[in-house]
């Protein structure tokens, strides 16, 4: 039984709870106080990367209106978010590995006396070198130099090397071999809500977490393991998030302190870090510095590829094994390329560590691979866009590096930008001073495969229906602004033909919702609308029959749709939802279901194949006109065009509002947002007002064009809206910016600073390090592929 | 590190400063509290009043999620004491529904897709409502002028502007 039409996907709804967070109801993790609440405040170290040799604490113990001081002694169990890279720890045990690596932690009656005891706790610290740079953290050999203990070769965190297709013969075929560097600065997320956790511990030895996080379910992994209790005593809460782009993704000392504390204390304890804190939180992009020869026929036919990059990944893991593959797995989904090489290489450094930002490890490669296929063009004299558009990946195909695309609206979305745009009139006609720049990309709906190896779903939904109409969705997901809750309500609305109002969604509590992996890697429309889809057809094959047998209607006639289940060809053979729901419960007992959504099987099995595969790709192609005065080098952006391949737009405000929002986080990456450090490891500008990021003065309009391929593996056909949109903008903006004042910068972010030395000619060219990367693993297209089929 | 938003507090209890009734007239009622003459109106509203609807960004005048109406001005109220405030009109997020009924800006923001996190959206709508009292009818870069200090990460502000636009042309009920 499918609608005829669609009821509720595809129209601009307002977001179920926009409402409660315009009259200020939205109840957001530091907004939450509960009785005999204890504040707590962490320690953290003024030393980028220095030995603890003893941490006294008796004095702030002392101190009146203390109740417990913690050190990382008291916890010294590692954690992680990847499983193969557990080495954090709750507070430093012998180390710290960056300025404000957490060191102690207290719980008082207030912040100010929390604070106060802070002041009383003595650390004696033996301060080492730091390593700053990725050509130090490459060349640290020294026993002591090494961040982390375990490494066994300078500050490698990891270094890969995979080699796709005939690499060699591919350089051996091309005409013209282009060799360019580029350097991608760390940026941070910067959401308007600092990090907040409440630990809330007894009376029945089980412990409540309310975090402001967008991975409860991995938190409450990790609260298990280094609380060492049973996950079945632990409940992880997400509360509304105030946005997080990637930042809340990674368990955190400042949770895992807050339950322990409520452990020890016996009361609920709230830490609420302060914007200062949340920059060495970080997690954010890292800087990547990268180098790329690429191969081509006369004609601008891509022979090979070959792709390094070099990410400084700070004092610990992070999500970091995932982040250097994902610089090198997405080159290939956009542009047909025949043979490819990615060799990438992540280092420790002593600062604040990185870890995802919306796109995660795709933006820096998508910003050098796009920047030089303008050079390209150039250099071939061709239209950067024909260049491109000769050259697409078809759908239904494989590409080099074994990724299985489905569904591919880029030509589309090329066309449509570039129409809408003008380019063909503006391309290298506008006036000096004023420029047109063009790039695409393609990015994940969902990583393939979870963080932790496991045969389970990736997505689990529950629905309970009421006696009365009303639905109850219960799903792990977590709502981080870009609307997830809404997204189950109008997938279940449209399954039952109902009324919004009458559907309630409890989401992001690990005691009563199925586990969601958690809002990452732009994967909870496709996976969490699945799994919804799959527990309303569980309960129409109830609730059908029902109605079929009262109505005496065949089952292929019903329809529901406006509240009823009804007779498609005699509508007025009908009753209502309400109806049908309690005669069904009459007939089958209480009426609840689940549904679960897996990933198609991984088609690819050399070692970091987990990197890359999806459901299905979204595609983007921006376009950006800018301004740029040659005197002060200022950059105003004029507008910016982004078409879209989002399979279906579930709700076109929503996906038009995500890529807004990414437009606007590009260009501020593009053009000023920077994490940079002294030499002494501190942040240079930790602070709202000097870390700049663009104000309704610096954001341009956006036009937005969705292109609906209507993919068989989303839910209704959707696929990503959430993260691709960032990616071809900032390039865009780089092009723009050649094709206004002819310089080329291939660093981010493009200040003024390096226009104007671009424009005397003083612009060095990026340098990047001289590394012996392993020897690549070699896989051959086609090799273990099987197109796997909708379940 | 920089001192975190209850500093104040500790000074004042170390110095032994008492508390004092504050008189505050919030949202058109009058409220009596007893607290720290050190603490901002931001802690007197979320933490004496229990109005979370008032949000904090960076607590040091930076980023204007903590944004309320002092006699119809926008001020940012991480950096005005609470009894600096005794005897205005403050009007917090709450203070803008009547009767039940949200506020024409509340009701733009909802509906056009101009929240999406929602946590700077307080700050940004009574920005907005200050502005439209002076201004009823201002140019689209006038409210881009107007909101130049309230930073949203979410939504590129296109929507922002959108709703206060569809306020101007009376398009909200």
């Amino acid at each position: 039984m499918k609608p005829k039409a669609f009821s509720v996907i595809g129209k601009p709804l307002p977001k179920i709870d926009a409402l409660a967070k315009c009259v200020g109801d939205t109840r957001y993790a530091d907004d939450i106080e509960l009785p005999r609440m204890l504040y707590g405040k962490l320690l953290r170290s003024p030393y980028p990367h220095a030995r603890i040799k003893a941490v006294r604490t008796e004095r702030a113990a002392r101190l009146d209106g203390v109740f417990a001081v913690l050190t990382g002694a008291d916890l010294p169990e590692k954690f992680g978010i990847m499983p193969s890279s557990q080495d954090e720890e709750a507070m430093a045990v012998e180390k710290v590995r960056y300025a404000g690596d957490p060191v102690a932690a207290v719980a008082a009656v207030s912040e100010s006396v929390a604070e106060e005891a802070l002041r009383l706790i003595e650390v004696d610290y033996e301060p080492l070198k730091p390593i700053l740079s990725i050509e130090q953290a490459l060349t640290s050999n020294e026993e002591s130099d090494r961040i982390h203990a375990w490494n066994r070769r300078a500050n490698i965190h990891k270094a890969v090397s995979l080699e796709f297709g005939d690499v060699q013969g591919g350089f051996g075929e091309a005409e013209e071999i282009f060799e360019d560097t580029f350097f991608f600065q760390g940026n941070t997320h910067l959401p308007m809500e600092q990090y907040c956790a409440i630990g809330q511990y007894g009376p029945q030895d089980k412990l409540t977490l309310w975090s402001s996080t967008q991975t409860p379910h991995y938190l409450h992994r990790a609260l298990a393991k280094v609380l060492k209790l049973p996950m079945a005593r632990i409940r992880v809460i997400a509360a509304p998030v105030g946005g997080g782009f990637g930042g809340k993704s990674d368990p955190f000392s400042h949770e895992i302190c807050a339950a322990k504390l409520s452990m020890v204390t016996g009361r609920p304890v709230k830490i609420t870090l302060t914007r200062e804190e949340s920059f060495y939180v970080h997690r954010g992009r890292h800087p990547v510095k990268m180098w790329i020869k690429t191969g081509v026929k006369k004609d601008g036919t891509l022979q090979a590829m070959h792709f390094r990059s070099f990410l400084d990944g700070g004092g610990y893991s992070s999500y970091g094994l995932a982040s250097v593959y994902y610089t090198g797995a997405l080159q290939t989904v956009t542009y047909k390329l025949p043979a490819y090489k990615f060799e990438g290489v992540r280092v420790f450094t002593n600062k604040p560590p990185c870890g995802p930002k919306r796109g995660h490890g795709t933006p820096q490669p998508r910003y050098a691979v796009e920047i030089q296929l303008d050079k390209i063009a150039e250099k071939l004299g061709m239209d950067p866009i024909e260049l491109r558009l000769k050259q697409l990946v078809e759908p239904d195909s494989i590409t080099v590096n074994g990724l299985r695309i489905s569904t591919c609206g880029l030509k589309e979305c090329i066309e449509k930008a570039a129409a809408r745009a003008e380019w063909k009139k503006k391309f290298r006609k506008l006036p000096y001073g004023r420029g047109i720049g063009f790039a695409a990309s393609g990015y994940i709906s969902g990583a393939g495969l979870p963080i932790y190896w496991n045969e389970m779903p990736h997505s689990g939904v529950q629905i309970r229906l009421d006696r009365g109409g009303g639905i109850t969705v219960f799903c792990g997901s977590t709502d981080i602004g870009q609307g997830s809750d809404s997204i189950l309500a109008y997938a279940v609305a449209e399954e039952f033909g109902v009324d919004l109002a009458d559907i309630r969604v409890v989401t992001a509590d690990t005691d009563l919702t199925p586990v969601d992996l958690g809002s990452y890697s732009s994967r909870v429309t496709v996976m969490t609308g699945n799994a919804a889809i799959q527990a309303c057809r569980k309960l129409k094959e109830m609730l059908l029959p029902v109605a079929s047998e009262l109505l005496e209607v065949p089952l292929d006639d019903l329809e529901m749709a406006e509240g009823q289940v009804r007779s498609r060809s005699y509508p007025k053979r009908a009753i209502s939802f309400a109806d049908c729901v309690e005669k069904a419960e009459a007939k089958f007992g209480t009426l609840g279901v689940t549904g679960s959504y897996w990933p198609p099987k991984n088609p690819r099995g050399f070692k970091g194949a987990g990197v890359g595969p999806t459901p299905a790709y979204s595609y983007s192609a921006s376009i950006v006109e800018l301004s740029c005065d040659p005197e002060t080098a200022e950059v105003k952006i004029v507008k910016v065009w982004i078409a879209h391949d989002c399979g279906r737009a579930f709700n076109p405000l929503l996906v038009e509002g995500q890529s807004e929002g990414s437009v606007y986080m590009a260009l501020g990456e593009a053009l000023m947002e920077e994490q940079v450090f002294r030499k002494n490891g501190l942040h240079k500008f930790p602070s709202i007002l000097d870390y700049k990021s663009p104000t309704t003065l610096e954001s341009p309009e956006v036009e937005t064009i969705l292109i609906e391929t209507n993919d068989p593996e989303g839910p209704f056909g959707a696929k990503e809206a959430g993260q691709g949109f960032l990616l071809p903008v900032i390039p865009a903006v780089a092009n723009a910016l050649y094709d206004a004042i002819g310089v080329r910068i291939d660093e981010i972010p493009i200040t003024p600073d390096k226009i104007l030395r671009a424009l005397e000619g003083r612009l060095k060219p990026v340098s990047v390090p001289s590394f012996d990367f392993p020897p690549p693993i070699k896989w051959q297209p086609g090799e273990g592929i099987e197109v796997p089929q909708k379940s | 590190m920089r001192k975190s938003r209850k500093d104040s507090k500790a000074k004042s209890e170390q110095n032994g400063l008492k508390k004092r009734l504050l008189r505050l007239k919030v949202n058109g009622e009058l409220k009596e509290v007893a607290t720290e003459t050190s603490k901002t109106l931001l802690e007197v509203l979320r933490e004496d009043l229990g109005l979370t609807g008032t949000k904090h960004g960076c607590e040091v005048g930076e980023c204007g999620t903590c944004t309320v109406l002092i006699d119809n001005q926008p001020i940012l109220s991480c950096l005005t004491l609470g009894v600096e405030s005794e005897g205005a009109e403050i009007v917090t997020v709450e203070g803008l529904m009547k009767d039940g009924r949200p506020h024409p800006l509340q009701r733009a923001f909802a509906d056009s897709g101009a929240t999406q996190c929602g946590y700077c959206i307080p700050g940004i709508i009574l920005t907005a409502k200050a502005l439209l009292d002076e201004n009823p009818r201002p140019s689209r870069d006038e409210i881009r002028e107007a909101l130049a200090g309230n930073l949203c990460r979410c939504t590129g502000y296109v929507k922002i502007l959108d709703a206060v636009e569809q306020v101007v042309r009376g398009e909200v009920a």
